[in-house]
């Protein structure tokens, strides 16, 4: 089944001592369509999802322009209802829930794991297909008179709209076979290809997070997969599912929605926390505190996320037991991801810590999540919860979040892999301007949300009373700032691309098995089960100014 | 563990022509393969595992929709149905030995009549949902039995007809059902259980339950609805697996399988065990509500 006769199978070790690398292994246009290398898959997602992200960013400043002043600015009130909701599932079908995963996680995955790929090569290159055909219908629906009912497709009105809302849905359900076989690849390869000497206990912990992430993918995501059908087949054929008219129930839809959508949003935060755990390790120059409860944490957090999704329904109409129940076991979830903040803070103890981009975004993260996970517990409380309900507390609760959290530890791991992706350094003094303009801006744009929201500001509004203008000013200039760090990270990154220094095999002293490879790494990552040690033991490894980088001092056997 | 033995059972099969490079031994291809279907049969399961959630939510408030309208459903063809999947699920597994023990003429055979158990079944669903079809009997906004009311004749005799219900009250006709005010002990005892049940969101109990009973219960439709959806889902995956063994089927006649290589095989006949076991879960909760 997994057998495939166009893998090149037949490399001689002798090619690979030469400068062959999984970049320059082939050569052209096709080879890279129909690649089963895990670390040309992880490209192509790479960049999709950054296409998909600039996309998503566009509508951003389109909402934020949009709402610089009470009135109408640049658009009416239907194209902004459609704008929002383009934005939201756009950002978190196309770029988040993929982000880390797909993009990161398939190229690191198998080589941090000492493997040559994925456990089903053929299986990953049709997730990335479908993940592409998925984007396309969500695209599509733009042309068709885009969707207008937010992300979350509520029904009854996303089944009375008469906007495209069956385009954009089929879209989002062919986006999550993709997550789906993407993560039951991931489980499969930790699960069975892990090289003699990698036990559980010596993966990194950016693998633990992928796996609990994976698991989430794969029990989830199905329950997203029916309900959207069910809405497309609600809409097409009128079965009445979720149409009170006809004896339905539009609760249902919401408890199904959230059964997935609740856990996620872990599937977009824990892949999070596993960069967060290299960066703070690495360029902290020690080991891992806690590396058990790191560990453990992140299964903690991938099990509670499945018991929680009745908090989004706080005034849905639900018994206030089942508020209270749901409420409780809401806050539960905030002791794994105490657990490794802590841990992180611990690691970084009486560490060498330098601070080059990548650690910049990773304290930039604690300081972020630690306030996005703190004003959760204002929206977990139910007496609070009834006040800021659906308002803009909740979009920048959940953007300190999915923005602070997700993107930023996105950044940090796409520029702490970025010299083993591409081989090139990128210029550190332009990486270190890019991350405070993002974290300037960031906090201008959704700290002045949190005060809004305090004070009634409703999430959704095209439109607002004239009290609320100086916040949504300051605001809307944040997401300007925040638009100039991504153009300048985009522009030194690109510029890396051609004229970066070389990267040396392994430019920031870590001790995980990706570094131990050449940048870029072999089209068959190790021609031997490499050996394995702690991936966190930092006294293997030693500066060696003459290649700019680090060496290991036990070299891996051949 | 038979198959461990075969496939470990070569070992210089590095050169081994399904061995891809990735894996190090075909025993470790093999359980890599498995693991992956097992976990996406996890994954199937959760999805129809969503629609077993809707079905329990709507027959725990509304028990009297269910215990109505399943009448309509034809407990023998069901039955039926349910004999032919779980014989097809013994001709799978009975191929995947065949392949197991190089019997390429026994694997091409059953593999063969696992399809034609296949067919069986889509047929007999055809017959099941074209009478739906005929009385109206469907989802949602098309539910429409009243234009048969007029033709009162007809649908009497219809209910009648079916084999395992053929109450002397026709459920359809409410005016009918004054001429019959007691329903017979059979319903009596068919409604008990579903009123006693655990109705979890549901409102308070309604004590008036057996006099609405005998009555058309409102929202009939959202029973055929899920009947539909649950049964069409299935019918797709029974659909999908026949193609899966028809290409098995292919293979097997090329040769291709062996004591030494049999993993589609057997990954195929997991997948349609599975959808064997859906539908022994679907037939009882449909047709068999008492």
């Amino acid at each position: 089944m997994i057998a495939s006769t166009t893998s090149p199978s037949t490399i001689s070790p002798a090619t690979n001592e030469r400068a062959d690398n999984y970049l320059t292994h082939k050569t052209g246009i096709l080879s890279w369509l129909v690649t089963l290398d895990h670390k040309r898959i992880g490209v192509l997602y790479l960049i999709s999802i950054l296409f998909a992200f600039f996309l998503g960013g566009v509508f951003a400043i389109l909402l934020r322009t949009e709402l610089i002043g009470p009135g109408q600015t640049i658009m009416d009130n239907d194209t902004y209802n459609k704008i929002f909701t383009l934005h939201g599932a756009i950002m978190i079908f196309l770029f988040i829930i993929p982000g880390i995963p797909a993009a990161l996680g398939n190229f690191i995955l198998p080589i941090m794991l000492g493997a040559k790929d994925v456990a089903f090569p053929r299986l990953n290159l049709t997730s990335y297909y479908l993940y592409v055909i998925g984007a396309i219908f969500a695209l599509l629906s733009i042309l068709l008179g885009a969707a207008d009912t937010g992300w979350t497709f509520y029904t009854p009105y996303s089944t009375s709209t008469s906007t495209s809302v069956v385009t954009i849905v089929l879209g989002a359900f062919i986006l999550g076979f993709s997550s789906i076989l993407t993560g039951l690849n991931f489980i499969v390869t930790i699960h069975t290809l892990r090289p003699p000497g990698m036990t559980w206990f010596r993966m990194p912990l950016f693998l633990w997070s992928l796996y609990g992430t994976a698991i989430i993918q794969v029990l989830a995501t199905p329950v997203l997969g029916i309900t959207l059908l069910l809405l497309i087949i609600e809409r097409t054929l009128g079965v009445g599912f979720f149409d009170p008219g006809l004896g339905g129930d539009p609760v249902l839809y919401q408890h199904f929605f959230w059964f997935y959508s609740h856990p996620a949003v872990y599937i977009m935060i824990l892949p999070a926390m596993g960069i967060m755990s290299e960066l703070v390790s690495t360029f902290s120059h020690k080991h891992i505190f806690g590396y058990k409860f790191i560990a453990y944490s992140s299964l903690a957090i991938a099990i509670l996320g499945f018991l929680v999704w009745g908090h989004h329904m706080f005034t849905s109409g639900q018994s206030s037991l089942m508020n209270m129940i749901f409420s409780l076991l809401t806050f539960s979830v905030s002791i794994p991801s105490a657990i490794k903040v802590f841990n992180w803070l611990a690691t970084m103890y009486k560490g060498s810590i330098t601070l080059e981009t990548p650690m910049l975004y990773a304290l930039s993260f604690i300081f972020l999540f630690g306030i996005g996970g703190l004003t959760g517990l204002f929206l977990g409380a139910l007496a609070t919860d009834v006040h800021l309900h659906d308002t803009y507390f909740v979009v920048a609760h959940f953007h300190y979040v999915m923005f602070g959290g997700t993107l930023i530890a996105f950044l940090g791991g796409l520029h702490y892999w970025w010299p083993k992706m591409i081989g090139k350094m990128y210029n550190e003094t332009m990486g270190k301007i890019a991350c405070l303009l993002i974290f300037v801006g960031f906090n201008a744009t959704f700290f002045t949300q949190f005060l809004l929201g305090m004070q009634g500001m409703p999430r959704r509004y095209a439109n607002y009373h004239e009290m609320y203008t100086p916040l949504h000013q300051i605001s809307t200039i944040g997401s300007y700032v925040m638009a100039v760090g991504f153009v300048v990270c985009a522009a030194y990154l690109i510029h890396s691309l051609f004229r970066g220094r070389k990267a040396p095999a392994n430019p920031w002293g870590s001790a995980t098995l990706e570094w131990r490879c050449a940048s870029p790494p072999p089209h068959d990552n190790f021609s031997a089960p490499p050996t394995v040690g702690d991936p966190y033991d930092m006294s293997d490894v030693r500066f060696d100014p003459q290649i700019g980088g680090y060496v290991f001092k036990t070299q891996p056997t051949p | 563990m038979s198959e461990r033995n075969q496939a470990q059972g070569n070992p210089d099969a590095s050169h081994s022509p399904h061995l891809s490079h990735h894996f190090a031994t075909p025993l470790q291809q093999y359980e890599t393969g498995k693991l992956g279907m097992w976990l996406f049969l996890v994954t199937e399961i959760v999805l129809f595992g969503g629609l077993f959630c809707a079905y329990a939510v709507y027959r725990a408030n509304h028990p009297e929709i269910f215990v109505y309208a399943h009448k309509y459903l034809d407990v023998s063809l069901g039955a039926l149905n349910t004999a032919v999947l779980i014989f097809s699920s013994l001709t799978m597994a009975l191929a995947v030995r065949s392949a197991q023990l190089n019997q390429q003429k026994a694997l091409i055979r059953f593999l063969a009549v696992t399809i034609l158990c296949g067919f069986v079944f889509l047929a007999v669903k055809a017959v099941e949902y074209e009478h739906k079809w005929k009385h109206g009997l469907l989802w949602g906004v098309h539910y429409n039995p009243e234009k048969h009311n007029t033709e009162s004749h007809d649908i009497g005799h219809e209910a009648k007809s079916l084999p395992d219900h053929a109450n002397e009250s026709s459920p359809m006709l409410p005016t009918e059902n004054l001429h019959n005010p007691i329903p017979t002990t059979n319903e009596k005892s068919a409604i008990a259980p579903a009123a006693d049940a655990p109705r979890g969101l549901a409102s308070r109990f309604d004590p008036d339950l057996y006099e609405h009973i005998r009555d058309v219960p409102k929202n009939v439709q959202i029973f055929f609805g899920i009947y539909f959806v649950m049964t069409g889902l299935h019918a797709l995956h029974v659909i999908i697996g026949m193609g899966l063994i028809g290409w098995i089927l292919r293979r097997s006649i090329q040769g291709h399988f062996s004591a030494a290589y049999f993993t589609p095989v057997d990954l195929t006949g997991l997948y349609w065990h599975l959808v064997d076991l859906i539908w022994i879960y679907l037939f009882p909760l449909l047709y068999l509500i008492h």
